[in-house]
């Protein structure tokens, strides 16, 4: 452990942003802009069923008809989107067959992203599905996971092979019309990862899917769709990262995740898109929509995420606890340096007796950055003897940063309880003066006040994410106190 | 009918009167009086009446408030001489100055606001501004922060009287005052009533305001209060509002601090058909303290909604807000705090807190208690509950032999307790803790407060029982 | 006073008391010792009418009637008492005012016309040095910010306000020092009466130096398996609660 952190501080000390290298693949891109042509020009090089490009369809026209959320407290540029392109995909010349024949610049950019999927397959035994600029590309361990009737594959593979499970489940907790970017994603979404944890299954493996934006001016809209049968359990990892570029580029992702009688999904996420520069210029837009429905009783869902990435960060993971004594968790650790602006939270709507959520959300912010948290909870007057309880904890760092607070609460049954509390907080000149006078520079005695600080979390990640959640909270915040 | 035509068209027949009848609201007022009612007509128009398109009105729908036909009163007919005739204030021996306005126009509004031996100001707002136009001029409308809310504009255009009162630097006003706003009409009146408040450097003052109603006629109260507190002053501001079950309250409060000034601000709300309540206030200056504090009883279909808004625009200063609610019955509740701390407030301590027990399963409780902080040596909280009474402590209660009515009426008084003791004043803080335990048991109304006939001050208490006093 | 019969309580369908019966007369001390987790305090909190356990079977009789029938309150006001082992912080409410409403309401129940606000606190005063109580702790909030001795002896002075026929004290003794311990038993000692009766329930023979026993119950999984007088708790303390399990098993056996 004491090497690790050897190397957690030796990295604080290393380059800005260090996923943000190119990746000369051969990619094939259609033509920027967004019509219903495009729409059905995604669906056409899918091959995807008619039910699919009717779905498409009615998003696309949902879009049209709404307007970019302006309530976060955010400044969000205008979006040109007839500048994105919608789909760009590394040009597969045949189809493979195993890692081997994966293109050899792919398998470098994977081991530059510190994901190796050989690796990876190897020592950990996670499988991973990693998606770039919105094609996924391989995923590995199917085969095993197949012997134990998991379903883990790219979500284009799902379309083809369950096509019925996709029917059933796609837009049933993301309804198309959600909001202006579900429409958007549902209209041109073009990859993603798509699980399915059969009854009574605990799966035996991390599943993990990495995604990577690489192309210029590509849009990255992948969806991900996790069923977990009855009793099922399964824990899933995100990570994303982006090439450094002076533009802005857009995510606008959506995550499904259905739980039914007894099941638990526990979704991990460490989002490093690229932030953009300490100028403010470049950097991802991250909108995205994740959801979980707690459809069955006693069945769970967990958020975990560590949000050091982004331009702009609109996301917030939320649950509906419509099974009795059904549990959702959020914890979340946002950090923001520069000029970056994350307005994030969690969304608990409690529609089932004896329902209990939790959310412990960590911000941080640094620099000339706007770092909100924005929740609402929600019970509802069927929700009998339900239970909320939320903390979220601000700390500040410099006095040209913001750190707000935006907590709803909506409750309609006198038998729950609902308890919020924040506080906000700065390093105390008395801790970093302790540390200090027992021989630790300031940066690294930050470091590691901001871990402590942010324990609660990181305690919740798989053990090999919660390192690298570490490390990257360190290095989000370099030079943000001098 | 919709919403939207609703409110256009009483926003038309408001402006139609302000042009045809413009002689009679800015009567004997002067032209700088009068420029400002123009500007904020103009303003009304553009906006009109706020919609829940607006996030700080998602909550509070008026569209139903807007449907009806009120009548705008133009002029006073009530004399002073008959006001006793009707109303005479309920709290026992209580010692204040009392000043009364009756359907928005302050009775005294024929005379010169009444000057003090100590150089205190108090009187008719459309007196003073006759009579002290340097000193009106020189703060009205300056403390309004939000001139962009249609409330606030049309009351600015419109409004009938209200009362001035200025406190002279470094004295200490002993006497209390109080204000008293009747309704008492045959008609739905709808009242635009204005108030000032300037205390200057080091002066002192206690300040009561009641709004009361005795015709159970609905009405609707929309009135703006700007309150300047110079340096070293300090002011005890409670806000009493017990109207009947049809009434609309709007209010949009004021404060404004300069350094090392103090606030006290207690809202005790009992009864009312829609109340909503926008308190702002600025810390202006260093070294300033403001509590803000607030009770919300609300049952029947009754609603409320308090806006508490706290600017820390400048360094050192403390800002604590409490409001604490029971909803019963159909009743909704809805609780908006934003602590925004500026860039250049450091060392600020600001706290916010919002704690609310639900009865039934068909009432509704909103919080939001929201902070915004641009300066990171600070130390701000907030907290906000909702809840039910706690079953361990009623068991408790009940196996002393208390039954179970009485045990939670004993709970409840307990959660109120909290706010009901940070009134200063010992006779106000005992009928407001009269009032609380009535209203709590079901057996206060709006009228019996204060007219005659229905007030029994022989009852019995049960739980009034202060040892020390025996 | 209290006759209980082949008493059941289940709590989420556990059972907890299994076929318990109890028999308390007026002026009698009983005591009620066993290991933890054997249902003592769930035979208390049943007989106050705590509302979480389920009476599955059997009967309470308390002075002739059915207690179990009886709301909380009513059975307080008919004298039923219960010391909790842990008394409840309830902020806001200072003890005085919470006293005054319980003694009212007592009163008013068994038709007698309430006492003066001057009667009320004479008598308190005299309840007060009875069980040594500081009289500032009566001004503060129900149990709130008192130490743990504190919050045991406000029960006892509560008992002594209340004065009901049946008392059961759960766990009074446990974390109180020998002086507290010596305060609470002089208090519930003076209190006896041969109109009264007294349960107190223990995990130790030491609160009996204090308040002797006419009976001492030794309660094992949910049953009253052992009964005798004070020598028994002598026993029990000397063989300890094995000798008890042992005895147990060679029976069943």
């Amino acid at each position: 452990m004491a090497k690790d952190e050897d190397k957690i501080i030796g990295d604080l000390t290393s380059s800005d942003y260090k996923y943000g290298f190119t990746t000369d693949i051969e990619m094939e891109f259609i033509p920027k802009g967004l019509n219903e042509d495009i729409v059905r020009l995604i669906s056409q090089k899918k091959n995807e069923p008619e039910f699919l490009l009717e779905y498409r369809l009615k998003a696309y026209k949902k879009w049209l008809t709404m307007e970019m959320p302006d309530w976060g407290h955010l400044n969000i540029p205008e979006i040109d989107f007839n500048e994105i392109i919608f789909y760009a995909a590394p040009k597969k010349k045949k189809e493979l067959e195993s890692l081997d024949e994966v293109d050899p610049e792919l398998l470098d950019t994977f081991n530059k992203l510190g994901i190796s999927l050989e690796e990876q397959k190897a020592l950990s035994g996670v499988a991973v599905d990693a998606v770039i600029d919105s094609v996924s590309v391989k995923t590995t361990f199917s085969d095993t996971l197949a012997k134990q009737g998991i379903i883990f594959m790219s979500f284009s593979e799902a379309v083809q092979e369950h096509p019925e499970l996709i029917k059933k489940y796609l837009g049933s907790v993301v309804p198309i019309g959600d909001n202006y970017f579900t429409a958007l994603n549902s209209a041109v979404f073009s990859d993603g990862s798509f699980c399915y944890i059969p009854k009574g299954v605990r799966c035996p493996v991390e599943l993990s899917t990495y995604f990577r934006i690489n192309a210029a001016n590509t849009g990255q809209f992948e969806r991900t769709l996790i069923v977990a049968d009855e009793g099922s359990y399964v824990s899933y990892l995100e990570g994303c990262t982006a090439p450094q570029r002076d533009e802005n580029q857009l995510h606008a992702a959506i995550v499904e995740i259905i739980t039914h009688k007894d099941a638990e999904v526990k979704y991990s996420t460490v989002q490093n898109w690229y932030p953009g520069n300490k100028e403010g210029k470049g950097g991802i837009f991250n909108f995205v929509t994740k959801r979980g429905l707690c459809e069955g009783d006693n069945s769970k869902i967990s958020w975990t995420q560590v949000e050091t990435g982004s331009a702009i960060t609109w996301k917030y993971p939320s649950c509906i606890l419509k099974g009795n004594h059904s549990v959702a968790e959020f914890y979340s650790v946002a950090v923001t340096n520069n000029f970056q602006q994350a307005d994030t939270g969690s969304k608990m709507i409690h529609l089932g007796k004896n329902t209990k959520s939790t959310i412990i959300s960590k911000g941080i912010s640094a620099g000339k950055s706007h770092n909100s948290y924005r929740g609402l909870v929600k019970i509802n007057s069927s929700a009998e003897n339900s239970r909320n309880f939320s903390q979220c904890d601000s700390l500040l760092m410099g006095d040209r940063c913001g750190a707000h607070t935006f907590p709803y609460i909506e409750t309609n049954n006198p038998s729950s309880i609902v308890e919020h509390e924040a506080t906000t907080s700065k390093i105390s000149e008395e801790q970093l003066f302790y540390c200090q006078q027992r021989g630790i520079s300031n940066e690294k005695a930050i470091g590691l006040i901001v871990n402590g600080y942010a324990k609660e979390v990181l305690n919740q990640l798989p053990m090999e994410f919660a390192a690298e959640a570490q490390k990257l909270l360190s290095i989000s915040l370099e030079g943000s106190v001098g | 009918m919709k919403t939207k035509e609703i409110a256009i068209n009483l926003k038309n027949e408001l402006l139609n009167q302000f042009e045809q009848h413009f002689d009679v609201f800015a009567s004997a007022n002067s032209d700088f009086v009068k420029d400002r009612r123009r500007k904020a007509a103009k303003i009304f128009k553009e906006i009109g009446f706020p919609s829940r398109n607006l996030e700080s009105w998602r909550k509070t729908d008026l569209t139903k408030v807007l449907s009806k036909d009120y009548a705008l009163n133009l002029s006073s007919k009530l004399e002073k001489n008959n006001i006793h005739d009707f109303f005479s204030c309920e709290i026992n021996q209580f010692d204040t100055d009392l000043y009364t306005q009756v359907n928005g126009w302050c009775v005294e509004k024929q005379e010169s606001p009444k000057v003090y031996e100590n150089g205190c100001i108090v009187g008719s707002i459309k007196a003073a501004m006759h009579q002290y136009p340097e000193l009106f001029e020189k703060h009205y409308g300056k403390y309004v922060t939000n001139e962009k809310n249609g409330l606030i504009a049309l009351n600015s255009a419109i409004f009938s009287d209200g009362y001035f009162i200025y406190i002279p630097d470094g004295v200490d006003q002993d006497r209390t005052l109080q204000m008293v706003n009747i309704i008492n009409s045959k008609k739905h009146e709808f009242v635009n009533a204005r108030n000032l408040v300037i205390l200057g450097k080091n002066a002192r003052l206690k300040l009561v305001h009641c709004d009361d109603s005795i015709e159970f006629k609905n009405s609707l109260i929309n009135s703006v209060t700007e309150v300047f507190i110079d340096s070293g002053a300090k002011l005890d501001y409670y806000k009493l509002q017990n109207k009947d079950e049809e009434a609309v309250i709007l209010t949009n409060t004021f404060f404004h601090q300069e350094a090392d000034s103090s606030l006290m601000s207690n809202t005790l709300i009992l009864n009312g058909g829609l109340v909503r309540n926008d308190i702002n206030v600025l810390l202006n200056g260093r070294g300033a303290n403001a509590d803000v504090v607030g009770l919300y009883l609300v049952d029947g279909k009754q609603f409320v909604d308090n806006h508490i808004y706290i600017d820390h625009a400048v360094s050192n200063c403390t800002s604590n807000t409490t409001f604490k609610g029971i909803a019963d019955d159909e009743a909704r509740s809805v609780f908006n705090g934003h602590v925004l701390v500026r860039q250049d407030a450091q060392q600020t301590l600001a706290f916010q807190n919002n704690h609310n027990i639900q009865l039934t399963n068909t009432s509704k409780i909103d919080t939001h208690p929201f902070l915004e902080i641009y300066a990171d040596d600070v130390k701000c909280s907030h907290g906000a509950t909702v809840g039910q009474l706690d079953k361990e402590a009623l068991f408790y209660i009940m196996q002393r032999g208390i039954c179970e009515r009485n045990a939670k009426m004993l709970l409840m008084l307990a959660f109120v307790g909290e706010i009901v003791n940070k009134i200063s004043l010992p006779t106000v803080q005992e009928y407001s803790h009269d009032l609380v335990t009535r209203r709590l048991k079901g057996e206060l109304s709006a009228c019996d407060q204060c007219s005659i006939e229905c007030a029994d001050p022989d009852k019995p208490l049960v739980f009034e029982i202060d040892m020390s006093k025996v | 006073m209290l006759s209980i019969k082949n008493l059941h309580v289940s709590i989420n369908g556990k059972e907890i008391i299994k076929a318990l019966d109890l028999e308390v007369n007026a002026g009698e001390v009983h005591a009620i010792m066993g290991p933890n987790g054997t249902g003592k305090s769930t035979l208390a909190a049943v007989i106050a009418g705590r509302e979480i356990f389920e009476v599955t079977e059997g009967e309470i009789l308390f002075e002739g009637k059915n207690l179990l029938e009886m709301p909380i309150e009513d059975r307080a006001r008919a004298g039923v008492f219960l010391g909790f082992q842990y008394p409840i912080e309830i902020p806001g409410v200072s003890m005085t005012n919470f006293m005054r409403t319980a003694i009212d309401e007592i009163r008013e129940y068994r038709g007698e016309k309430p006492m003066t606000a001057g009667e009320f606190l004479k008598y308190m005063k005299e309840k007060q040095k009875l069980v040594e109580l500081q009289s500032k702790l009566s001004g503060r909030s129900v149990n709130e910010g008192f130490s743990g001795g504190e919050k045991k002896k406000n029960e006892i002075f509560q008992m002594a306000m209340l004065e009901p026929k049946l008392s059961f004290l759960d766990e009074t003794d446990s974390g109180l020092d020998i002086d507290a311990l010596r305060v609470v038993a002089n208090g519930v000692n003076k209190l006896k009466s041969p109109d009264n009766a007294t349960v107190v329930i223990t995990h130790y023979q030491r609160l009996l130096d204090y308040i002797v026993p006419d009976f001492v119950h030794i309660m094992y999984n949910g049953r009253i398996v052992k009964t005798g007088d004070k020598d028994l708790a002598l026993v029990l303390e000397e063989k300890g609660y094995d000798w008890i399990k042992k005895e147990l098993g060679e029976e069943l056996n």
